[in-house]
């Protein structure tokens, strides 16, 4: 064992970098914070367990900043191209030679800046919830489940060997589940966080033959290597995974696009998408935590991952860019005729991950061809910010009105001033309206997919007007429009705690866009340039403030102009309405075939066929045994005698054959 | 270290519960005796890596050797490798928790203790014999105890299920005398030695006659379909002792056997019907899974689940390479310490709620926090959540069973795969019905687990999570025994 713990420095840092404890530290203080409170929160801490977990992972995101800074200033640039540092590594469980699972951290552009987002707006979300969870029975228990996802999201982001990466994914998939059953006594929680499970399992599956086709073909695991073999032409790895086909499609085409389905089945793309909506069942800022700002994008993450070896397949990148822009146009339609705001926000953010997801297939390998790379992580940077953003905000008006739906809401701006003006600047965003995070980032996907195809350019302008159409008709439903009945007292805001992280995300949300992200993220590691094109905006925006408009003329103000637009599109309303009926297709297939054409026949067939075939054995020698030698029977002793009876004649006659 | 400690322990143990007078004496000899079996499997454990770490490379270590019986070259030949000391700790684990989980037995304690460890010990004994001859005789103490066990402290058709399992194991056992023997006098000389025989070359005809005899046989402990149907039946009617050692121990026995006996012994065999091998315990996985969806009782869901994981140990034996082979020690390792879980945590619940249908429940979350979340653990490892020893187990024997790359073996692999999704339903849907969801009134004022009842369960937790997030150590232990399992498959 001592030998297999022993760590492997790969690289020498700095002075003044003592890397190895810091990073170790950022994924095990939400652990620590998760035994911790898991094993004696009910009894010792049920009321100091939030500022408990909250320090933890303040002390966190304090050493995620300090690398992210480490990394981008000071080491992590070796001849102007930010390297892929692996500061440690060992051996988890050899599967055979060369082969294994390594549990490590790597540490490059993209890994650094999802520690940055994920323990960041996992802390905006614990200081959030120490206010909203105020209270709750389980209050303790709460906070260990966001202690336990937060490790096992930083684990993913961190991860340096494929296998490693599946190990925190599925980890991530179960925390996502305690967290959406979090109210256990609701049969709608129960089925969410059962049906998210299974929905991104099924997923899994894919992501897992993936990984054994990878390995297979890379003889490797460990995710340098295996990019490295895979992406030189000149490989006999690589060659093999070419030469290889079945059905006409190439080993490797066929290992990404596995992979790519585990990715889409947790960033919720079509068809996999279904668990999102119904996930809201969650507590709000978990919602804002991990269905919307963290675990949704570990499917870009992984596509982002394995990008080098994905632009080695342009069929590979298709599926991606196809299934993105799909997801992106259709969730965007369902979005715009939702009435729960968690649902409206569960669809955009689907859509919103259309649009990283096609970015990324749009993308090409390096300089000028990697901007959809690029753009893709800015996006999912920017999208973490607002998007938190607006789930939090929905969380404050839920807190205040204690309803979902919009029809119970409007007028809110009056009440809640802060929650008002903060979900506005996140609307804004999202809207790609200058000079908002969102609109730098929507104008290089755009651009990306300008450059290299125009179908999904046009598809994802629309989607962009749509964006910004059902973003802008939520916000005035719930802030304008008609007055809501506010009961007697009311709480108000919800203090500072709730205050603070939506002030904080608000600021990212109008600021972040500034950050000259080329200049840390490229599919080559060396500074992107991206230039900025103002005759390219003019269109988007100017798509963008239409939808502006046309929500603030039909919701700004109570009137019938929605329900007659709805009426004059009934057929088509209706369908997006009850999201294009992909609910009741899956319940068919599950119920109908899964359960009655497979489930029951192999119960039954069990039951009556290979157990009647057991009895009628036993039967039958019963009967004989009564017609031949008048035997009492039923006793198992003399079943015994009849087998040492059987045993000895054919003892007998081994020996005569073989004797 | 001497291995005659491990079966004079529990025979020692024994021998002191029937002296005892009274159920509390019982108990905690039992209980001491127990805790000792724990404290010596982990003495075995590592004064068996000192050895290996001191370069001790002999395939098996602590050898003993008496002749017993010359004349019929019986010889009571004891030896461990790293795969029987894997399946000595699992013993061990399962002994303690059985023992614990069984405090409040109030019918005949002394009588039911007594077969408990008379249990554990043909266990160790089997799992120690290099002499096929004493191998055998231990099997056969390991069987008898159950059929009591069941028969005297079961529930429900217990005679009927009593009888089926008896039947059933007995004709296993039966099928593997007749295999021994065949090997015996096929064999180019006479003699029960499992190493030696190892190093004979069995004639091919002999293997092929009689390495479908061992491995059915011993398959059907390990529920080879489909022979497999004493298994729910079996469960649901022992008393939760007895089905955690059915589960956590009897089914190893059988993977042990085919592993050790059949495989290591006839390897020529082994090669010649790894293919049906592939295509039952394939089979098994998936049937099993589906069965498990359509079942209500909680026994009869973990019997099921349990069908379809061994299934996973069948398939990495079949499959014929190094990793798969170590991955199904290790989820034979896996299994039995999460079934064994899984049983007691059923009968705890069933001791407070007297029923075992999942829909009859709901909400326990709430008055029993400590069982639902051992239930929620045990599910979560029956799933493959990584951390907990399922995925280590399941993945490994994935791996090994790729390295095989003709269609043949992926279609295989893939429908293995496709397990892990049907896994997650059935078990959502238990635990989603037992543990979630509003609570009745008729459970509103049940109490959590007692001390012994947590101490069984922290003791086995703390096994499947060892092995869970620290796979290692077992790796090392088991692979290398594999290695030369496979050595003789590959004819080096």
């Amino acid at each position: 064992m001592n030998d297999l713990l022993q760590i492997r420095v790969l690289q020498v840092l700095p002075l003044g970098w003592d890397l190895g404890w810091a990073l170790i530290l950022i994924p095990l203080l939400p652990l620590a914070g998760f035994l911790l409170l898991g094993l004696f929160g009910r009894k010792y801490l049920q009321r100091s367990s939030g500022i408990l977990a909250t320090l933890l992972l303040l002390s966190s995101t304090v050493l995620s900043l300090y690398t992210a800074y480490g990394y981008f200033f000071e080491f992590g640039k070796v001849d102007g191209i930010y390297q892929k540092i692996i500061p440690f590594q060992f051996t988890w469980l050899q599967f055979s030679p060369g082969v294994s699972i390594d549990m490590g951290v790597i540490l490059d552009p993209i890994s650094v800046m999802m520690l940055v987002v994920v323990s960041f707006i996992s802390l905006m979300v614990h200081l959030y919830s120490l206010a909203y969870m105020k209270g709750e029975e389980r209050f303790p228990t709460y906070f260990a489940f966001l202690g336990l996802f937060t490790f096992s999201m930083l684990g993913l982001v961190m991860s340096s060997n494929i296998f490693q990466m599946y190990f925190f994914w599925e980890l991530v998939g179960v925390s996502s589940f305690l967290l959406i059953g979090y109210y256990y006594d609701r049969p709608s929680a129960v089925a969410a966080c059962k049906k998210a499970f299974i929905v991104t399992r099924f997923a899994d599956l894919g992501f897992l033959i993936g990984i054994l086709v990878l390995a297979f073909y890379a003889g490797t695991l460990d995710f340098n290597t295996l990019i490295q073999r895979l992406t030189s032409t000149s490989a006999p790895e690589f060659q093999a995974a070419i030469a290889s086909s079945f059905l006409g499609v190439s080993a490797l085409t066929w290992a990404l696009v596995l992979v790519f389905i585990g990715g889409a089945g947790k960033s919720a793309m079509f068809p996999l998408h279904i668990w999102l909506p119904d996930a809201m069942e969650g507590p709000t800022p978990v919602s804002a935590l991990i269905h919307a700002a963290t675990m949704v994008v570990a499917g870009v993450f992984l596509v982002a991952r394995l990008f080098p070896v994905f632009s080695m397949s342009p069929p590979a990148l298709d599926v991606v860019a196809y299934t993105g822009i799909f997801s992106a146009l259709f969730a965007a339609l369902i979005a715009c005729t939702q009435t729960d705001i968690k649902r409206v926000l569960a669809y955009s953010t689907m859509s919103q991950i259309g649009f990283m997801m096609f970015a990324l297939g749009v993308s090409g390998w390096g300089g000028e061809n990697g901007l959809g790379f690029t753009a893709s992580m800015f996006h999912l940077f920017t999208h973490a910010m607002f998007k938190a953003l607006l789930f939090l905000g929905a969380g404050s008006v839920i807190h205040f009105i204690h309803s979902n739906e919009m029809k119970d809401m409007g007028g809110l701006r009056k009440y809640l001033p802060v929650t008002h003006i903060t979900f506005l600047i996140a609307c804004l965003a999202i809207s790609g309206v200058p000079p908002f995070a969102g609109f730098f980032s929507k104008e290089e996907i755009l651009l990306a997919a300008f450059n290299h195809n125009p179908a999904i350019y046009w598809t994802a302008l629309i989607t962009s007007g749509l964006t910004a159409f059902y973003m802008f008709r939520l916000y005035f439903s719930v802030f304008w429009n008609k007055e809501a009945t506010v009961h007697g007292e009311h709480h108000g805001e919800g203090g500072f705690a709730m205050m603070l992280p939506l002030v904080l995300l608000a600021a990212g949300a109008a600021f972040a866009g500034f950050i000259p992200f080329g200049n840390f993220v490229s599919t080559d590691g060396k500074p992107l340039e991206s230039a900025f094109h103002l005759q390219f905006s003019i269109a988007p925006v100017l798509l963008g403030l239409a939808g502006i408009f046309t929500a603030m003329w039909l919701y700004k103000k109570q009137n019938d102009r929605p329900a007659s637009i709805a009426a004059s599109l009934s057929g088509f309303y209706k369908a997006a309405y009850h999201k294009f009926y992909m609910d009741e297709l899956y319940l068919f297939i599950t119920k109908k075939i899964l359960f009655n054409l497979i489930g029951r026949p192999a119960a039954w067939f069990d039951k009556n066929v290979v157990d009647g075939m057991v009895i009628g054995a036993g039967n039958t020698t019963q009967a004989i045994s009564e017609k031949i030698k008048q035997f009492q029977s039923g006793k198992v002793q003399q079943y015994a005698i009849y087998f040492l009876a059987g045993v000895i004649g054919l003892a007998v006659l081994f020996i005569y054959i073989w004797k | 270290m001497n291995l005659i400690s491990l079966i004079g322990l529990p025979l020692l143990t024994a021998v002191a519960i029937l002296l005892m007078r009274n159920p509390q004496q019982v108990k905690w000899t039992a209980l001491i005796g127990a805790t000792l079996q724990f404290a010596l499997a982990f003495a075995l454990l590592f004064t068996f890596r000192n050895e290996r770490a001191a370069g001790n490379e002999a395939q098996m270590l602590f050898e003993l050797q008496y002749n017993w019986f010359p004349s019929l070259h019986i010889s009571f030949h004891l030896g461990v490798d790293g795969i029987s000391v894997a399946m000595i700790l699992l013993t061990a684990f399962v002994v303690i928790a059985g023992v614990l989980v069984s405090w409040n037995v109030t019918k005949m304690t002394k009588e039911f203790y007594f077969l408990l460890i008379l249990l554990s010990f043909g266990a160790y004994g089997f799992f120690i014999s290099l002499d096929l001859f004493i191998l055998f005789f231990f099997l056969e103490i390991a069987v008898i105890p159950k059929y009591l066990l069941i028969g005297i402290w079961g529930s429900g058709k217990k005679e009927n299920a009593a009888n089926k399992l008896a039947l059933m194991l007995m004709g296993g056992s039966a099928l593997v005398l007749v295999g021994l023997l065949g090997v015996y006098f096929g064999s180019p000389e006479r003699t029960f030695d499992l190493i030696s025989l190892s190093q004979l070359h069995i004639p091919i005809t002999v293997q092929k006659i009689c390495f479908p005899l061992l491995f059915v046989g011993f398959g059907v402990f390990t529920a080879l379909f489909p022979f497999h149907t004493w298994v729910p039946d079996g469960h649901s009617s022992a008393p939760t002792a007895g089905s955690m050692f059915l589960a956590g121990i009897s089914m190893k026995l059988g993977g042990y056997g085919c592993l050790r006996v059949a495989t290591y012994m006839m390897p020529d065999g082994a090669k010649e019907y790894a293919n049906i091998i592939i295509v039952l315990s394939t089979i098994a996985i998936l049937y099993g899974a589906f069965a498990t969806m359509m079942q209500k009782d909680l026994k009869y869901i973990n019997a099921y689940s349990s069908v379809s994981h061994c299934g996973f140990v069948l398939l990495g034996i079949g499959m014929l390479t190094k990793t798969a082979m170590t991955g199904a020690v290790m989820q034979m390792v896996s299994h039995g310490l999460m079934t064994a879980l899984f049983f007691a945590v059923i009968g705890m619940i069933y001791e407070r709620t007297h029923t075992r249908q999942v829909n009859e429940m709901g909400g326990l979350l709430k008055v029993m926090p400590f069982i639902t979340t051992v239930l929620f653990i045990v599910g979560l490892c029956s799933l493959g959540l990584p951390g907990l020893s399922g995925f280590v187990a399941e993945m490994t024997i994935l791996m090994g069973s790729w390295q095989q790359p003709d269609t043949f073996h992926r279609v295989a692999t893939i429908a293995a795969c496709m397990s892990i999704v049907v896994t997650a339903v059935y078990i959502l849907r238990a635990i989603g019905q037992t543990a979630m969801g509003p609570i009745k009134a008729e459970f509103s004022n049940l109490t959590d687990a007692a001390w012994n009842e947590k101490l069984a369960a922290v003791i086995l937790i703390a096994g499947i999570i060892a092995i869970g997030i620290a796979p290692f150590w077992l790796n090392d232990l088991v692979s290398p025994a594999a290695d030369i399992i496979m050595h003789k498959v590959a004819g080096k």
